[in-house]
């Protein structure tokens, strides 16, 4: 890929670092006129330690759960100064500072009404502070705080369901994207800047580091989770399911076997049926098999 | 214009004089009367800001912060739990040097839940990096803000101010206040122009990560222009008083018959009006009492102070706040200044009182005047109730 304009190469995010991608994807794909209220995180630390910048837009870092309340203020000042309609606001932050600790500025931010899209890089954990579980952690995942043992076959609770929370808001848009399908991203992403009131992407980015998989295995375990069905692709205009991505599932051992945090799953088929079954009521929800044509139609 | 008005309603007017861009808010007594006000002026087209409605004051504090970055003026009030939930932004605001206003309706906090006035909320919030100026009265609220807005938005300062009023005592109380008129606040306060904002005709970026290599100078430069603001405060002072008529001097302390004194008391804020009736009464009586109240607590007026204060025998320090375990703030302050100088007060006394609301009474004035002898008083509560203490701690 060329050097971009609006984030450049020479940051310090790890190799095959699903979030630096995607991050380059959304700023790419929403131009040069967008200001970006980022929260703390991987993606912060490694985009702007001082003196230096990766950012080619007008950027700000305030605090761990606090952008999309700056992004708010940013708005507001654009309305005061007549410049909002000519400007895009993007708020982002990793799955941590957006639906834990960030998520009552996150809510505040949709129900006011505010036109800014809020990004959240799904990561599935705490990687910046070293692998802790967080709400969007995927049932029986091992990490450091959630980590396997004779009483635990890692975390115990499924992923938080955000974009429904934030769909519930009544929002125009909800989408979710996978740094898997780059086009995919990029569409949603143009498609949100074109809407005014408050969008939410949510992005599945690999971890390579987190995750324990080969740093050049991060596309295909990204793809694998959208084809298992783990983490399937849809979007909500206000509040109703409007579209989805249709598979043809895999089992979810496909995906489970690529990375470390699931290996104490991989002989345990009481475990992973559990995984299935969360797979499974996805492809159901969402509708998303592919139907087969019947022979002779 | 003189008008006879509600604190909150003052503060409203002047905000509304300073045209901010942006204003939000979260409720919180005794705060929720200025911020209604704002409200409403918005609502009736009379101020031309974006009311932010927020979910919270951490979120009040980081609206103003974003957009005050995005390079306009902007405006948030609140009090005790509510600056205490404010407490994160309100360092990285200073921080990141963005030159917002806020006022803080001064109010005691929990544990025991308690919404009348003392001045722990923002005492604790010293450390932060904001300037914080006390008012006496109404009229000072008033005209503090809008050297707040001077002060701040001086490119040699950017950075935040905090105007601290007494909750209740002034947010409620009625007083006449001359609101200042729009063309002398236009004159005295020029539409602000940022040194830096988020743009995307220049994109820079704001608050990054800086490591050992870099973090220190970032506070020391703080703690310079905080230093250096000290001078500052004068000049503006010296400009507020030729536009508006009224004379803070140079804004970080007022002495009250402190010429010839034998005893006096250092205080902040609205107990001053108390403590200047009595100084007033025993003077008429020959005793030779006086006040020094602190305008300008951040930055502390070392000097200044040191000058007051120097000959005077006997300094009782009244503090509305507590360091539970250490000295009260304001007397610990006082007290560091005199370390190994040529001359200082024989004796520095610390009291406290008016905590959750109790008030100090002219009577209170009388006894602090009474207890500050020669034997030095550390952190003596004045107005305690004994027999409350008794049924707590009694055999």
């Amino acid at each position: 890929m060329e050097n971009s304009p609006l984030f450049k190469s020479g940051h310090t995010a790890c190799a095959g670092c699903g979030q630096a991608i995607a991050a380059r994807l959304v700023i790419e794909a929403a131009g040069a006129n967008t200001i970006v209220a980022n929260n703390t995180g991987c993606l912060e630390v490694f985009s702007t330690k001082y003196p230096e910048t990766a950012w080619g837009v007008p950027w700000i870092h305030s605090l761990f759960e606090n952008s999309a309340a700056v992004a708010s203020g940013i708005e507001a000042a654009l309305k005061y100064l007549g410049k909002k309609d000519a400007v895009n606001v993007i708020a982002q932050g990793g799955d941590g500072s957006s639906a834990d600790i960030g998520l009552q500025a996150l809510s505040g931010m949709l129900e006011r009404g505010h036109d800014i899209l809020y990004v959240c890089y799904d990561n599935e954990a705490y990687m910046n502070t070293g692998v802790q579980r967080s709400g969007l952690t995927p049932f029986d995942t091992n990490t450091t705080t959630s980590p396997i043992g004779s009483l635990s076959s890692g975390n115990v609770r499924p992923k938080k369901p955000m974009p429904e929370i934030c769909a519930a808001h009544g929002i125009p848009y909800v989408a979710t994207a996978s740094a898997g399908f780059p086009q995919d991203l990029i569409r949603k992403v143009k498609k949100a800047i074109a809407i005014k009131g408050p969008k939410y992407i949510q992005v599945h980015v690999p971890c390579p580091l987190g995750w324990r998989h080969e740093s050049n295995k991060m596309l295909s375990v990204a793809k694998a989770a959208v084809e298992t069905g783990l983490y399937p692709l849809f979007e909500y205009e206000y509040g109703a399911l409007a579209a989805r991505r249709q598979i043809t599932p895999k089992p979810v051992e496909e995906y489970l076997k690529l990375q470390g945090r699931f290996k104490h799953l991989l002989n345990n088929p009481e475990e992973t049926k559990k995984v299935q079954d969360i797979a499974d009521n996805n492809i159901k929800k969402y509708n998303l098999k592919l139907e087969t044509q019947a022979p002779g139609a | 214009m003189k008008e006879f008005l509600e604190g909150s309603h003052a503060i409203a007017e002047v905000i509304k004089s300073c045209q901010p861009g942006v204003v939000s808010a979260y409720p919180i007594t005794p705060q929720t009367h200025i911020v209604e006000d704002l409200a409403q002026m918005v609502s009736n087209g009379e101020l031309k800001s974006q009311f932010v409605n927020v979910e919270s004051e951490h979120s009040a504090a980081s609206v103003v912060l974003g957009g005050s970055a995005a390079g306009v003026r902007v405006y948030t009030a609140t009090s005790s739990q509510g600056l205490f939930y404010m407490q994160e932004v309100l360092f990285n605001i200073a921080g990141m040097r963005l030159p917002v206003v806020m006022t803080c309706a001064n109010r005691a906090v929990s544990a025991p839940i308690n919404i009348w006035n003392d001045q722990q909320d923002s005492i604790s919030l010293r450390d932060s990096g904001w300037f914080q100026l006390y008012a006496e009265n109404n009229q000072e609220a008033v005209d503090f803000h809008l050297i707040a807005y001077r002060l701040g938005e001086d490119k040699r300062v950017m950075l935040p101010v905090m105007v601290c009023m007494d909750g209740f005592i002034l947010t409620h109380g009625m007083e006449t206040v001359d609101i200042p008129e729009q063309e002398k606040v236009n004159k005295f306060l020029p539409a602000y122009k940022p040194l830096y904002k988020l743009d995307p005709e220049n994109p820079i970026s704001l608050g990054l990560l800086a490591d050992p290599d870099y973090y220190m100078e970032t506070r020391f430069v703080i703690q310079e222009t905080m230093r250096e603001a000290i001078g500052y405060l004068s000049g503006i002072s010296k400009e507020f008083s030729d536009v508006f008529g009224r004379d803070y001097k140079d804004m970080l302390v007022e002495e009250y018959r402190l010429k010839d004194a034998d005893k006096v008391i250092v205080a902040m804020g609205s107990v001053c009006g108390t403590i200047k009736e009595v100084v007033d009464e025993q003077r008429a009586k020959g005793k030779k009492v006086g006040l020094l109240r602190i305008i300008s607590y951040r930055p502390f007026p070392y000097a200044r102070i040191y000058e007051a204060l120097k000959n005077i025998p006997k300094v009782a320090v009244l503090d509305k706040a507590v360091s539970l375990g250490a000295y009260a703030p304001v007397a610990a302050d006082v007290k560091s200044l005199f370390f190994g100088k040529k001359k200082s007060p024989k004796v520095i006394s610390s009291f406290v009182g008016g905590l959750g609301g109790r008030d100090i009474t002219t009577e209170t004035i009388h006894e602090v005047f009474r207890r500050l002898n020669a034997k030095e008083a550390n952190f003596d509560f004045v107005d305690l109730k004994p027999e409350l203490l008794k049924e707590e701690y009694g055999e």
